[in-house]
């Protein structure tokens, strides 16, 4: 509908101003003799209606997932207490009145996405909205998204700020070339071990990374030993944990094995060699030798449970994100941990041996990312796209850190006090994998939950699995848009040789 | 004869005791959490008992505004169902209309496809235009929608059971038709029109998906929305908050079922077929 | 039949019309809508959002295609679950329950009666989110109420959410409907007249006697009514995911939860809209069932007067 080409923001604003002025003009025809006295009322009338509405404000508005005292609660404190009232105060100083709304919103992030699609589709909702880069892709394909530079012109892509955006984080954004919000925030996966336990283990305390995943394996082994109650080692698995386990779980795994989830040709992989090493790791961690509890990974609060477990020790190794670090266990966190910084140590996710990574890199990581997008139906586009430019220029962002410190995608915006921040971002940014920005991920990635959560509860076999996954990712993206690699010569990581066929759901797949 | 009446009541008496119990149990927890100011899963006696869980919710504004939109949608809908259902089921009951039991049953069906999440895509799109978006109207509208088929189901054993003689004889002494209605079968059919009602306000106090994809604004949000905001920065349950916030959530639907089971009881006034 | 000479027709039409039209708004329109979509690839999101096409019987096929039905969390095991969760949960639970809680409560003294039916009430009229987390503390294997209680008589606590969850869920369905059937059976026990029961006191017939021959009968229409509207609320009933979400690995998941992933969180509604349709055509095969108990139950009970 707005293909007309590129509404200029100018045009908009002169058209808007225009319109009061019409109907004088009008009666101003019907009445030729007093002409020039009604001339003058009409011009008149019209300053009078220009100035009017010069002093109504331009509204512009922003949805987030965030509420003050809950969900994202520092974000929402950043939004009204700093970029509202200074981007007020600076377009003032610039001659323009404007009035910012937030919309906050504490509901799950599926239900934010249907409100968003409802509006984006009937021409409503906040000019600017809180977006998880990975859903891009379906709102385009929607015709819901329009690239950043058509909603907002050409300025979107003279912004200062992309110089400082590295190319890897910009593609947190871009679908098919083109870029559909700012990026602002990111994040690593990494594993954290519990000092404490190791110690107690007679493992190293102070420096313990992990060449391999038999290097982890052995630590929890070594861990286990020493405390047979325990359950040392947690990686996420199985549907409770939903996205966690594809973040935190799967992809680290898959990338570690020099494997992603789509081929270079952007085929789906539904079957090969190192997705079934990634199975039996999860196997030899839950089920052969109980390393973790699977329990928790199927528990509907798990995620939760994994923190606390963690927390007081019960496991001492677990593959989480930064966040978990500088929010969950932080000593005025969710899980504190008072003593954290002397106690948990962080170590980066080997590949499965060594120089076997994506890239052919030791290690590896996971980011995902936060972006701002455009309405493409605003009624203020370029006072929007100035609003979220101020949002996310650097000495702004510089005050989000203190209301929540974080990894900014910006290169001039660093963690200001956590030192942890900084080593992880320097160390992990540089390796990490991303998503793909693709339209059919999310429902893949509810099949690895699928996948994972089948045989950490001991229900399939690996491959009996990874057949059911192959039947139901091919279900989703069409038979042509997948592919089956070689797996007769890969052999479980320790695990002894599983005898296939071993269920009767195996006969349906293949 | 007497004995065995004895013993009937004692079984009665422990059955009744017993499931008592079984029910209550889940919501003991209920009774302490909310005057805990360290509340956790479990059930401790708070030591001492405090206020300060209440104090902290009514420090948000928003979250008790949203009480005051869950009554006003709920009673709304209330009235809009129990008026329209029974004067639909009334009137569908007395018409000559063949087939007129199915009609109400396949209105049933229809009402029950019509509750997931993809019939929110028409529904929103219907009250987009009408223009009442981010509107109670438009809640109350849906929601009475929804609700009106199993209103006019759960109505019509008990349209059924009034003798047709009732209203006739109210005309034939010259009451119009409405003051028939009224008078007569309104009153005969109380508790039908209670059980609907209240089921009604239940569903609509509970009711999430319908709100959530109507309303916009942070203002009109009912309860049922707003309770999210008692999840920590992580997302995880604030326990004390929640509890807290739960009991005043719930207070008025106790409330209701109470002032109702106390003024019209859930019980006919008898007499008729006797 | 005798004809309604009680009001025109145009009185009846001006009765019907508001709710017809609400109805008509809000659940016919969007009823068809969801049976054309159906027949698509509709979705809310990707390209089938903006160009849906007409897939014909492809989203049933789908579900029953036989490389997939029968996988971990397909559908075919739901369905089985859910079939199984109404008979269990619902028949036997609800309406039994609700059943023995109508009769005894007759029985009781008046203050009695209003506790027992306030209990049973309350857990029927409180608030999902609040039920869901009451029985979440409930039943946490460390610190629940449940667990707390069964440590305290000696019975070793146990993990209910991981060990029982399907029956879990059955006893929660159970206790948390049971009270409108019991409502429901109160009121058409009450308008059982009085006389009928004394009278069989009189004969000496017995409790179950007097149940199964006075009052069934007589309330034959409330429990086609009541087994109707439970059935079709407990296909659509979602209130377990706020224990369970479907796990631990889809041991709990029935239809709305199904049905939730396909159509919430994927939003594939052309889906969506064809398990609605199924459903439906479950519940209608149920309802015609019920009915026709029913009306061999009135036959016999005609043949033997």
């Amino acid at each position: 509908m707005l293909k007309l080409g590129i509404p200029s923001p100018a045009l908009r604003q002169e058209h808007r101003i225009a319109m009061p002025a019409t109907p004088h003009i009008r009666w101003t025809q019907r009445a030729p003799v007093a002409r020039t006295r009604m001339r003058v009322a009409a011009l008149l009338f019209g300053a009078a209606a220009w100035a009017m509405a010069l002093a109504e404000p331009v509204e512009v508005s922003i949805a987030c997932r965030c509420v003050e005292g809950g969900v994202n609660g520092s974000e929402a404190r950043w939004l009204k207490r700093v970029v509202i009232p200074e981007y007020v105060a600076a377009a003032k100083a610039q001659g323009r009145d404007v009035a910012v709304k937030l919309r906050e919103f504490a509901g799950s992030a599926e239900q934010m996405s249907q409100q968003l699609a409802l509006d984006f589709a009937t021409g409503q909702g906040a000019d600017l909205a809180e977006f998880d880069g990975f859903q891009i892709p379906g709102f385009v394909d929607a015709g819901l998204l329009k690239p950043l530079d058509e909603v907002a012109g050409a300025d979107a892509n003279a912004w200062e700020g992309w110089s400082h955006i590295p190319d890897s984080a910009q593609a947190l954004v871009r679908f098919r070339g083109k870029r559909y919000g700012v990026p602002e925030q990111t994040d690593v996966r990494m594993i954290f071990y519990r000092r404490d336990r190791f110690r107690a283990a007679g493992l190293d305390a102070d420096h313990w990374q992990p060449r391999s995943w038999n290097d982890i394996l052995d630590a929890a082994r070594a861990l286990k030993r020493h405390d047979p109650a325990s359950y040392p080692l947690q990686i996420d698995a199985g549907v409770a944990m939903g996205e966690a386990t594809t973040m935190q779980g799967w992809l680290m795994l898959l990338a570690g094995t020099g494997e992603e989830l789509r081929d270079a040709q952007g085929r789906w992989i539904v079957r090969s060699p190192g997705m079934l090493a990634a199975l039996d790791f999860y196997k030899t961690v839950y089920i052969d030798e109980k390393l973790g509890e699977a329990r928790t990974q199927r528990l509907v609060s798990g995620r939760n449970r994994s923190f606390t477990d963690f927390q007081r020790g019960k496991s001492a190794i677990l593959i989480e994100s930064n966040w978990f670090y500088y929010t969950a266990i932080d000593p005025q966190g969710d899980f504190p941990i008072p003593d954290r910084d002397e106690l948990v140590g962080w170590a980066k996710m080997p590949a499965r041996t060594p120089g076997s990574a994506v890239r052919g890199q030791d290690f590896v990581s996971v980011s995902g990312g936060n972006s701002f997008v455009l309405n493409p139906h605003s009624n203020h586009p370029h006072e929007a796209w100035l609003l979220l430019a101020f949002m996310n220029s650097a000495s702004v962002l510089r005050s989000y850190q203190e209301y929540n410190e974080h990894l900014c995608v910006r290169d001039d915006v660093l963690p200001p006090h956590s030192e942890f921040l900084r080593a992880s971002g320097r160390e992990l940014l540089p390796l990490t994998t991303i998503r793909p920005i693709d339209a059919d991920y999310e429902k893949v990635s509810a099949e690895i939950q699928r996948m994972t959560e089948s045989v950490i509860a001991n229900k399939l076999s690996p491959r009996a699995a990874m057949a059911e996954y192959a039947a139901a990712v091919k279900q989703i993206v069409g038979a042509d848009k997948v592919v089956a690699l070689d797996t007769s010569a890969a052999t479980g990581v320790q695990a002894p040789a599983i005898p296939a066929r071993t269920t009767g759901a195996d006969h349906h797949a293949e | 004869m007497n004995r065995r009446a004895l013993i009937s009541r004692i079984v009665f008496s422990v059955c009744a005791a017993l499931l008592g119990v079984a029910f209550a149990l889940p919501l003991i927890w209920f009774v302490f959490a909310p005057f805990n100011a360290h509340a956790d899963l479990d059930l401790a006696l708070p030591a001492p008992p405090t206020l300060a869980n209440f104090a902290r919710v009514f420090a948000n504004g928003a979250a008790v505004g949203a009480l005051l939109n869950s009554l006003l949608q709920a009673f709304g809908t209330v009235l809009l169902v129990a008026t329209t259902a029974t004067l639909a089921a009334y009137a569908l009951a007395r018409a000559t209309l063949r087939g007129k039991r199915v009609i109400e049953y396949v209105l049933l069906l229809f009402s029950s496809v019509v509750s997931g999440s993809a019939a929110m895509v028409p529904i929103f799109l219907i009250v987009n235009a009408l223009g009442l978006i981010d509107t109670q109207l438009a809640v109350i509208l849906v929601f009475a929608g929804g609700l009106l088929p199993t209103a006019m189901f759960i109505l019509r054993d008990f349209i059924a059971s009034i003798p047709r003689g009732y209203e006739e004889s109210a005309l034939v002494a010259g009451a119009s038709p409405w003051r028939a209605f009224v008078d007569v079968v309104v009153p005969v059919l109380r508790p039908g029109v209670t059980i609907a009602a209240v089921w009604a306000f239940v569903q609509v106090w509970g009711g999430f998906l319908i709100p959530f994809v109507l309303l916009r604004s942070e203002q009109r949000m009912p309860a049922s929305v707003e309770i999210y905001s008692f999840y920590s920065q992580a997302g995880t349950p604030i326990v004390p908050l929640l509890a807290a916030y739960s009991v005043l959530y719930s207070l008025p639907v106790i409330a209701l079922y109470w002032y109702v089971n106390r003024k019209y009881g859930f019980r006919f006034f008898g007499g008729i077929k006797s | 039949m005798r004809n309604s000479g009680t009001f025109s027709s145009r009185i009846g039409v001006a009765f019907m019309t508001p709710a017809g039209v609400l109805v008509t708004l809000f659940v016919v329109f969007p009823f068809f809508w969801i049976i054309a979509v159906s027949f698509t690839n509709r979705s809310l999101l990707g390209a089938s959002a903006l160009h849906p096409q007409l897939v014909g019987l492809k989203n049933y096929l789908d579900l029953f295609d036989p490389a997939t039905f029968w996988s971990q969390g397909g559908f075919g095991p739901s369905l089985w679950l859910t079939v199984q969760f109404v008979v269990f949960s619902a028949l036997c639970g609800q309406v039994l329950l609700g059943l023995v809680l109508a009769w005894i409560s007759r029985e009781l003294s008046p203050r009695a009666k209003s506790l027992l039916q306030g209990i049973v009430m309350l857990a029927w009229i409180l608030p999902d989110v609040v039920v869901g987390f009451a029985w979440f503390a409930y039943l946490d294997r460390d610190a629940g109420t449940l667990n707390q209680l069964l440590r305290g008589l000696h019975v070793p606590a146990a993990d209910f959410l991981i060990e029982h969850p399907f029956l879990t869920i059955c006893v929660f369905n159970a206790w948390r409907g049971a009270a409108f059937s019991m409502m429901l059976f109160d009121a058409a026990l009450q308008s059982i007249p009085p006389s009928y029961l004394e009278t069989a006191d009189v004969v000496g017939a017995s409790g179950w006697q007097k149940l199964r021959d006075i009052v069934l009968p007589l309330i034959r229409g409330h429990i086609v009514t009541d087994l109707i509207l439970i059935t079709m609320w407990t296909f659509n009933v979602f209130t377990p995911f706020l224990l369970t979400a479907g796990g631990p690995s889809f041991e709990t998941d029935i239809l709305p939860i199904y049905t939730y992933r396909i159509a919430f969180k994927s939003f594939e509604f052309g889906k969506g809209a064809a398990i609605g349709v199924i459903v439906m055509l479950i519940n209608l095969a149920f309802s015609l069932v019920y009915l026709r108990l029913a009306q061999r139950g009135l036959r016999k009970k005609g043949k033997a007067a």
